[in-house]
Formats: structure tokens, sequence, C-alpha cells
């Protein structure tokens, strides 16, 4: 399962890049463990979204996820290619597959790729 | 505390091997995918899909009276089943509630193998057994020796050909007869829960990862992939096939799923849940197809709207990977049941319009 060591991680999978203006998404492991993603609702441009608390919802054949926002901050940009095409969570969940852009104010403590490959080994 | 001990099928090895997802279904660890399940899927509908359904029941009734005792035990008429052939029928309580829905094949005239889901085996079992009590009839519960094999697909009848070596050409759908994948003898059914043509295989346990790997290589040339749980799941859906647990419980008659026709009152005899069958009202709520447009799927426990006010639960629901829209199977209520009617389905706090349709949403085109 790849992780980049590029990035940092949530607990809940998802996974962030950059520092002012951050780059969120779900990683590898959650794109695997969710099944092909069918449908992606992601908040508007401007909204406000708070780490740690729901600010989408990711729906497979099977089940529907939340999507939680690992930082606080303004939202600057949603990837509508995803929402138009939600199999590119699986296909590429860290680069074309990415979701949401936050103007950050607060960005609480990540885990690192190494702990969050311990994370996921722990099942 | 005590943890359940998790069961795995004969061919676990195999999905390992070929790289599945795994989940936990009725106490069983069984393969969910293994690469997409939309690319399962679609290999069913267009080619063929290989699924393990060594979970389910098998048990057989022997004896003189076995038809009698299943006669007596179920809601269908076993007696009028003929040799080879196979019938869906129900096994319902003393309330009419139902408790399993089974596939019953008649393989001799005084022998049938009741198929029951993995998550009733043990009841089924159980009473059979206590059914069968006043009848010159053997019950015996093979499901943990008996692995099944499922081939579904518009390529299915070209690879159990080539695997078994057998003219099918006589085999009708709900019909079973013996055959040989290589050396292993086993039973071969034109019965499935896909929507598409397609044979269940069963075998003996010993003998199951021989006989997947036999269908596996005749199927090479033909698209055969194997499949899980989760496209089995939207392929039955598709096909407009209950799910116990989902669409059919103990709280709900056949009547109340749209199903009154496998109870046969006709037949002769008592059986268990005639009485409370026969005085049952016109069920308050019944089970019916609904549309949705979109992307989001209404799914199971999802409250239906008429307005504001809640007529019904969804009991299955997503979006269609043939049809490409979202589709549900609900409960509603009696008068909001008619096709064409118009409804909300409450998705997670907000309504989105579905409209009843006619079930099965997906019929394969019989050429």
């Amino acid at each position: 399962m790849s992780i980049p060591e590029n990035l940092r991680y949530t607990r809940e999978h998802e996974w962030v890049s950059g520092d002012e203006v951050v780059t969120i998404g779900v990683t590898a492991f959650a794109a695997d463990s969710l099944g092909d993603v069918v449908y992606v609702q992601l908040p508007d441009v401007g909204d406000q979204v708070t780490a740690g608390e729901v600010c989408g919802e990711i729906e497979s054949t099977k089940s529907v996820s939340d999507l939680y926002s690992p930082v606080t901050g303004e939202v600057v940009e949603v990837n509508q290619s995803v929402v138009d095409k939600p199999e590119t969570v699986n296909a590429d969940p860290y680069d074309a597959g990415w979701l949401l852009r936050v103007r950050a104010s607060s960005v609480p403590e990540l885990l690192a790729a190494d702990a969050y490959a311990a994370l996921i080994q722990e099942g | 505390m005590k943890t359940p001990k998790i069961l795995k099928t004969p061919l676990h090895e195999v999905h390992l091997q070929l790289g599945a997802s795994f989940t936990d279904f009725a106490g069983w660890s069984m393969p969910v995918r293994y690469s997409s399940e939309l690319a399962e899927h679609r290999a069913v509908r267009e080619a063929a899909g290989q699924f393990d359904l060594s979970h389910m029941g098998e048990i057989e009734l022997s004896g003189p009276q076995a038809a009698g005792a299943l006669d007596y035990a179920l809601v269908g008429n076993l007696s009028a089943v003929r040799v080879g052939r196979a019938r869906y029928t129900m096994m319902c309580d003393e309330s009419g509630g139902v408790l399993d829905d089974l596939v019953v094949y008649r393989l001799q005239h005084d022998r049938f193998l009741v198929v029951a889901n993995a998550g009733n085996v043990a009841v089924v079992a159980d009473r059979l057994r206590e059914r069968a009590g006043g009848f010159d009839a053997q019950v015996d519960d093979r499901s943990v020796k008996t692995a099944l094999i499922a081939v579904q697909g518009p390529h299915s009848p070209a690879i159990v050909a080539t695997a078994t070596g057998a003219d099918l050409s006589g085999l009708k759908y709900y019909a079973s007869m013996p055959a040989r994948v290589g050396e292993h003898e086993v039973l071969l059914a034109r019965t499935g829960y896909t929507g598409e043509d397609g044979f269940e295989v069963f075998t003996d346990a010993d003998e199951a990862v021989a006989v997947w790997q036999s269908l596996a290589a005749a199927g090479e040339s033909h698209g055969l992939l194997p499949s899980g749980l989760a496209c089995r799941d939207t392929l039955r859906l598709e096909a407009g096939m209950p799910l116990y647990g989902n669409e059919l419980s103990t709280e709900l008659t056949p009547m109340h799923a749209g199903l009154g026709r496998v109870v046969k009152f006709d037949k002769p005899g008592d059986f268990v849940g005639r009485a409370a069958l026969e005085k049952a009202p016109e069920p308050d709520r019944v089970l019916v197809g609904l549309r949705g447009g979109g992307r989001r799927a209404p799914r199971h426990g999802y409250r239906v709207l008429h307005g504001e006010r809640a007529v019904g639960e969804v009991t299955s629901g997503a979006l269609s990977p043939t049809l490409g829209y979202p589709i549900a199977m609900a409960y509603v209520e009696r008068e909001f049941a008619e096709p064409g009617t118009e409804l909300g389905a409450d998705i997670r706090g907000r309504t989105q319009p579905v409209t009843v349709v006619p079930m099965p949403f997906y019929k394969r085109s019989t050429t």
C-alpha cells in the first residue's frame, strides 16, 4: 500500500500536503477499504471547515463514509474533476484524486508517513 | 468475553493468493472483492464471474417420506418437484414469519438438497429435524463438508461445458445433474443469484480447490473474473432478488415481500405457518422498487417520504453499475406502492425524489 513520505496523515485516513494552503485527500488505504468510489460530496469554496469535523462524504458502492477535515480554515478550491469522476479517488488518491484546498488557520499535529504506516499495520 | 470464531471456507488460501479483500459475513471470512467490485459486476453481466459460496448451508433430506417432510416443513409443494429440478421456497415459523428463503433440489425420488443462507443454517437444520420428526426421513447437515462455487454470466455455459465436458443443452434453468470436473464428482445446477444465466457447483470441501482451479482455467479465455460479495450484492439488487436480513425476516411474511406465490395453500396437508398465513390480512406495507436521479443511492435503513411523512424504509440500495442510476428496494405503505408513485428518500438529511418502479430493475436479454 503506497504511503508517500512527503505527506502528513490523520488517523481518519486523510492526507495533507503544504503549509498555508493545504491540499487534502484520502489515502490509498482508505480508497481501497471503501471499494469503488461512486460519489463524492465536498464543501463549497468559501466554506469554513474545522479540524476533526465532517466536511464531506465519500460514497462507495457499498457504504457512505464521512470525510473529516484535517485542518481548520477556509476552503479555497475543490476538485471538480473528482466530483465528476469519483473513481479518480481509487485510481490516483495522492495526485489527481485530491479533494480540496484549504487556507489553514490552524493545523493540528498530523502523523508522518512511518507513523501512519504503523497505524494501518495495526489494523 | 467469548470471541466468536471466524470461519474460513476451503477456498480461503486461493482467495489470499488472488489478493482478495475480506469481510466478515454471517460468521465467515468471505472475499468481498478481488480487484474492483465494479469490474467484477461488469464481468458477470458481460462475460462471467466466479464466486465462492461455501458459507451457504447444504442440508440433505432423504428417506421414503422426505418429500412429505418438506411439504410440512416448508411453504412450497416439494412433492410436486420432479427429480433433477429445483424450486425456490421458504421456511416460515408458526406465525408466518420467514425463517429463511431456500433453494431445494430434488436429487432422487427420495433425496433432496436444501440450500440455506449462511446465517440461517443452524435454524433451518434444527427446524427441519424437528419438523421431519413424524416422517420416515433423515436430515443430514452437510454444510461443513460441502463447498459451493458459482459461475455466473453469459459466458458461463461455455466455461462450465469446458470444465465438465458435459452437454448442458438439456440442463434447464433451476435444474441440476451429476457431473465431473476433472476427477471430481460434483453436483452441477443451473441456478444463481445474479440475474444472469449461470451455474452452481456443489463439491466436497476437500476437492474445492481443485474444482475452483479447473473452472478458473476453463474461464481464462472467456473473461472469467473471481468475484466477491460486494458485486454479488449489486447484481442481486439489480435483479430484484430479496436478501435475507434486508428484505426478508421473521417480522415479515412472504406476502410482504411480494412472494406470496411461493406459499402453496393448495397443496394437501398442513404445513408450518399455514393457519397464520391463511388468516393474515393484506400486508400494510409491501416491497417496492425505487429509482432515483443523480448518483446518490438511498441505502438500507433510510426513510422513504411522502411530503414530510415517513411512509416506508429502504431495505437495500446502490448506484446501479449496469443502469447508471440509483436503485433501491423499500417497504412502503400499500397506498404508495403503485409504480409511477413519486416519493422522496431521506439521504442523510436531504430529500431526493424517487419513483416507484416495477422490479426487476435489470433483466437480461434472452437471445
